[in-house]
C-alpha cells in the first residue's frame, strides 16, 4: 500500500476566462485529515468535483491509490466516497432505502450491505431512524446519513465538501466528533471548509487556498508557529509612517499593512516588546488607536497570506442550481 | 452487462407508489378521456358516417373502438414524454451527482428511468383497454383465448417500443434543459402537433400531402397502427374509411419504432455519458 492515497500535481481547472483551479499540487497521505481551508469562491469545491470525476481533469494530473483519474475512471470512482456541499439526498426514500441504493449502485453483494447498513446507522446514530422517510429529518441527521451513505463502501477516502454548512454549532460539534471517529477507524478523510476553527479542530494538514492558488501548508500547529511566537495588531492614524518605525525594533520579525491593521510577527514574547513599540511609534508622533496582542491563530495565519480576512459570511448551503455542462 | 439498472427501476417503481396523489391520477387520467372524450365523439361521427356500408366481409367497427387505440397512443405518449422528468429532479435537488460519480455505467439511469417508464404505460394501457371493454369497445372481436393473448402481447410491444423510444427522449431533454419551465415549454411543443398529424383520432388518408408526410414520419402512426392490428384486425372499416393491414406493414411499422428508440437511446447515452456537473 502505498503511503499517499492522493496524489496531485499541477492541476488546472477554467470556467471559461475564469481559472478557478489553479496549478495546485499536493498529496493526501495514508489514514489523515487532510484539508482545503479557503474563503468562498476559493476552488475547493471545483478541486473536489475533478477529484471525484464529475468535473473533467483538464490538466495536470491526479492519481487515487495509483489509478489515473482520466484513464481508470471507475477503479477511481469505486475507492472513493463523497459527500457533496450540496445536500444531495431523495427526499422521499427513507434511509434504509437510501443507503440500499447506494449499495447496490456500487454492485455491494446483499449481505455486505446489510450487514454495513446495520454498522453505519450505530456510527451515525440513526438506528432508530431506519424506516423513516429523508424529508422528516433534521439538517444534522441529514447530513450523518450522507456521511454514512459516504462510507457505505468502505472507500480508500471519504470527500467531505464543507460538511457542516448550514448546521447550528451544537450539531457541528456532533458532526465534527463523527469526522473523527470515522477517521480513526482509518478512513483518510479529505476535507474543505472556509470555517478556521473546523480546519484548527480536525486537520492533520491544512493547505490554504485562495483564488485557486495554495498559498500555504502545513499542520495547524506549524502554520500558527511560523507566524511567530506572538503577533500584534495595530491601528494607527498613519500606517505608512508607522511601518519603518517599528519594523526598525529588534525582535520584530516583520510588518504588513492587512484589513484587520497593521500586522507585526514577533520573534520574542509580546508582553516584553509591546512597551518598546508603543514608545517607537509615539516618538515618531503617531497617534495609536488600538493595539491587540495575541498567539496567532488559523485566522491570522490566512490574514498573514492574503492580506485580508475570510469574510465569515451566514453560512448558506447553496441554493445556486447545480450546473449541468457537456463538452 | 451488470443488472445496476435495477437499482434504478426499484427506485422509480418505489416512487411511483410512494406519491399517492400521482399514482391516482395517471391511473384515472386515460379512463376518463376515454370516457368523456370517447362517448362524446362517438355519438357524432358515428351518426356522419352511418351511410358508408362496410364491403362484404369487412367489419365495421364503432368510432369508440376506433378511437380507444388513440386513447392508448395519447396516454403511451403522455407517460413517456413526462417519463424522464424526474431526472431534472434529481438534478437539481436530487441524487444525479451521486448516481454521476457512482462507478455504475452511466446507461444504466436512462435504461432503469426507461423501464420504469415502460411499466408505467403497461398499467395504464391494461386499464384502458379493461375499461373500455367494460363501456363497449369492442376489442379482439371474436377472438379466442390465445388469439386475446396474442392481440394483448402484441398491443404491449408496440406500446413498450414506443414509450422507450420516448422515455430516451425526455431524459434527454430533462439531462440537457436547465428548468422545469423550459422542459415543460418543450414537451408542450412536442405533445399536440404529434398528437394531432397522426392517425389516432381520425384517418390521415384525407389529409394534405404534406401533413400525410408529417404523419409517416410520426411514431405514433405506427404504434396505432399496431394497436388497431393486434386489438381490431387487419381488415376493417371506420368513419367510412377502409384500414387493411398487411403482415409488412405491420413488421414495418414495428420496425419504424424500433429505429426510433434505437435512435433515441443513443442520444440518451450520449448526454449522460457527456454530462458533468459544476
Ligand atoms: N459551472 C461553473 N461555471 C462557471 N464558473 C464556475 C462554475 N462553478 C464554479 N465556478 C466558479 O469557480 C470559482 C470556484 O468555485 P468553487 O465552487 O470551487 O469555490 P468554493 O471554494 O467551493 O467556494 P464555496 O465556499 O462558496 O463553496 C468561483 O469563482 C465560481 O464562481
Ligand atoms: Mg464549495
Amino acid at each position: 500500500m502505498s503511503e499517499n492515497v492522493v496524489e496531485v500535481r499541477g492541476l488546472v481547472h477554467r470556467f471559461g476566462d475564469l481559472t478557478a483551479v489553479d496549478d495546485i499540487s499536493f498529496d493526501v497521505r495514508r489514514g489523515e485529515i487532510f484539508s482545503f481551508l479557503g474563503p468562498n469562491g476559493a476552488g475547493k469545491s471545483t478541486t473536489i468535483n475533478v477529484l471525484t470525476t464529475l468535473l473533467p481533469c483538464q490538466a495536470g494530473t491526479v492519481t487515487v491509490c495509483g489509478h489515473d483519474i482520466r484513464k481508470e475512471t471507475s477503479a477511481v470512482k469505486s475507492r472513493i466516497g463523497i459527500v457533496f456541499q450540496d445536500m444531495v439526498l431523495d427526499r422521499d426514500l427513507t434511509v434504509w432505502e437510501t443507503l440500499e441504493f447506494h449499495g447496490r449502485i456500487y454492485s455491494m453483494p446483499k449481505t455486505l450491505r446489510a450487514g454495513r447498513i446495520d454498522e453505519l446507522l450505530k456510527l451515525v446514530d440513526l438506528e432508530g431512524k431506519r424506516g423513516e422517510r429523508v424529508k422528516n429529518l433534521s439538517g444534522g441527521m441529514k447530513r450523518r446519513l450522507e456521511i454514512a451513505r459516504g462510507l457505505m463502501t468502505r472507500p480508500e477516502i471519504l470527500y467531505l465538501d464543507e460538511p457542516t454548512i448550514g448546521l447550528d454549532p451544537q450539531t457541528r460539534l456532533r458532526i465534527w466528533d463523527y469526522i473523527k471517529n470515522v477517521n480513526r477507524e482509518g478512513t483518510t478523510i479529505f476535507l474543505t471548509t472556509h470555517y478556521m476553527d473546523e480546519a484548527d479542530q480536525l486537520s492533520d494538514r491544512i493547505h490554504i487556498i485562495d483564488h485557486g492558488r495554495l498559498i500555504a501548508s502545513g499542520t495547524p500547529e506549524t502554520l500558527k508557529s511560523d507566524l511567530g511566537t506572538d503577533m500584534v495588531y495595530l491601528v494607527t492614524g498613519d500606517d505608512d509612517a508607522t511601518e519603518p518605525l517599528v519594523s526598525a525594533i529588534e525582535g520584530v520579525r516583520s510588518v504588513k499593512q492587512t484589513t484587520k491593521g497593521l500586522e507585526l510577527i514577533l520573534d520574542e514574547e509580546g508582553g516584553k516588546l509591546l512597551p518598546r513599540i508603543i514608545h517607537a511609534i509615539e516618538d515618531g508622533g503617531v497617534d495609536i488607536e488600538s493595539v491587540m496582542l495575541k498567539r496567532p491563530s488559523l485566522d491570522d495565519v490566512f490574514v498573514h497570506h492574503t492580506g485580508r480576512e475570510v469574510r465569515d459570511e451566514p453560512a448558506h448551503t447553496n441554493i445556486k442550481q447545480q450546473r449541468f455542462r457537456r463538452h | 452487462m451488470g443488472h445496476e439498472f435495477l437499482t434504478v427501476y426499484w427506485r422509480e417503481m418505489i416512487r411511483f407508489v410512494r406519491f399517492r396523489g400521482q399514482l391516482f391520477a395517471s391511473l384515472v387520467q386515460p379512463a376518463l378521456w376515454l370516457l368523456l372524450f370517447g362517448v362524446a365523439m362517438t355519438s357524432n361521427f358515428d351518426s356522419m358516417a352511418s351511410g358508408t356500408p362496410a364491403p362484404p366481409g369487412v367489419i365495421s367497427i364503432d368510432y369508440l373502438t376506433f378511437m380507444t387505440a388513440g386513447v392508448i397512443a395519447m396516454t403511451a405518449l403522455f407517460t413517456s414524454l413526462f417519463g424522464g422528468l424526474s431526472l431534472l429532479f434529481d438534478k437539481n435537488w436530487g441524487i444525479m451527482r451521486e448516481m454521476l460519480a457512482s462507478p455504475m455505467p452511466r446507461h444504466h439511469i436512462q435504461i432503469g428511468v426507461g423501464l420504469g417508464g415502460v411499466t408505467k404505460t403497461f398499467i395504464q394501457v391494461m386499464l384502458i383497454m379493461v375499461f373500455g371493454m367494460l363501456i363497449g369497445v369492442s376489442f379482439f372481436p371474436g377472438y379466442s383465448a390465445i388469439e386475446v393473448l396474442v392481440g394483448v402481447l402484441g398491443i404491449l410491444a408496440f406500446v413498450g417500443m414506443f414509450a422507450l423510444g420516448f422515455l430516451f427522449l425526455s431524459a434527454t431533454i430533462s439531462m440537457r434543459m436547465e428548468s422545469m419551465e423550459s422542459v415543460q415549454a418543450m414537451m408542450t411543443l412536442l405533445t399536440l402537433p404529434l398528437f394531432f398529424s397522426s392517425n389516432a383520432l381520425y384517418p390521415v388518408n384525407n389529409f394534405p400531402v404534406w401533413l400525410q408526410a408529417i404523419s409517416t414520419v410520426n411514431p405514433l402512426t405506427y404504434l396505432v397502427n399496431g394497436v388497431r392490428y393486434f386489438a381490431i384486425g387487419s381488415d376493417f372499416v371506420s368513419l367510412g374509411t377502409e384500414y387493411a393491414y398487411s403482415t409488412n406493414d405491420i413488421l414495418i411499422s414495428f420496425g419504424a419504432l424500433v429505429a426510433f428508440a434505437v435512435i433515441m437511446f443513443l442520444t440518451a447515452y450520449h448526454t449522460f455519458n457527456k454530462a458533468t456537473i459544476a
